[in-house]
């Protein structure tokens, strides 16, 4: 029994892979995403960006993100795919469910806080108090 | 802030102050002045609730020239707010977004 979960994918394509096999490692990924059952919520390509460092000889590459719900055997399969791939220099997976759901939290909670009758005078108190009183106010 | 002044103030009249203003007569002061400003957390303020790693522009300004995290008490980010920037900035760096190192 495996639960579904929310991932998040970033790929880095070498950047001498063409437009084509850009988007044919995104259709494996789909075809992946669609043979051991998930879905693909959102897709996003970057486009070509230069890197922090060099990865080899890569100074550049194309990055793509893809956000997906699906099963932990999914993402291994997933990873597994994107290891062997020769274009893919590098990839990272981040689970985001409970991190949005704990931003998400934090959201509504400051508006219950901020209460219904939101006054200008009341912005700066709700700030101080943000901070559980760590901070006092400046004088 | 008064509690800070009335501590200031004490030690630098006499105690261990003493000893040390004994060679600049404005030492205490100007320490003091260094101190005055109260530095609040960048993402308390702005109600940032999540910080994304593949933000990079809003992870720049806290990995100096060097390459390093800046450490929170210098940008004067709270504990629960420098930690998930810390997961954040190693999280860019593996896909190569920030630096690990820049000399």
């Amino acid at each position: 029994m495996s639960t579904s979960r929310q991932y998040e994918l970033v790929y880095i394509v070498s950047p001498d892979a063409t437009e084509q096999e850009v988007t044919d490692l995104h259709a494996q990924v789909e075809a992946i995403i669609a043979r051991i059952g998930g879905e693909l919520v959102k897709s996003e390509n970057w486009g070509r960006r230069k890197m922090a460092y060099e990865i080899g000889p890569h100074k550049e590459g194309v990055y793509v993100l893809e956000l997906i719900n699906g099963t932990g055997e999914l993402m291994k399969e997933l990873e597994r795919r994107l290891r062997v791939s020769e274009k893919i220099l590098r990839y990272l997976v981040v689970r985001v469910d409970e991190e949005l759901r704990a931003a998400e939290r934090t959201r509504s909670r400051r508006k219950v806080r901020t209460g219904p009758p939101a006054g200008e005078g009341d912005a700066t108190g709700i700030t101080s108090d943000n901070n559980g009183g760590f901070f006092r106010d400046e004088v | 802030m008064a509690d800070e002044q009335r501590r200031g103030g004490g030690g630098g009249g006499r105690g261990r102050g003493g000893a040390r203003g004994a060679s600049a007569d404005k030492g205490p002061g100007q320490r003091r002045s260094l101190f005055r400003r109260r530095k609040v957390c960048k993402f308390c303020s702005e109600k940032i609730d999540y910080i994304d790693y593949k933000d990079v522009r809003m992870l720049m300004p806290f990995v100096p020239d060097r390459g390093k995290i800046l450490p929170r008490r210098i940008s004067g980010v709270c504990a629960p707010h420098q930690r998930a920037l810390q997961t954040a900035i190693k999280r860019a760096r593996q896909l190569a977004l920030v630096p690990y190192v820049t000399d």
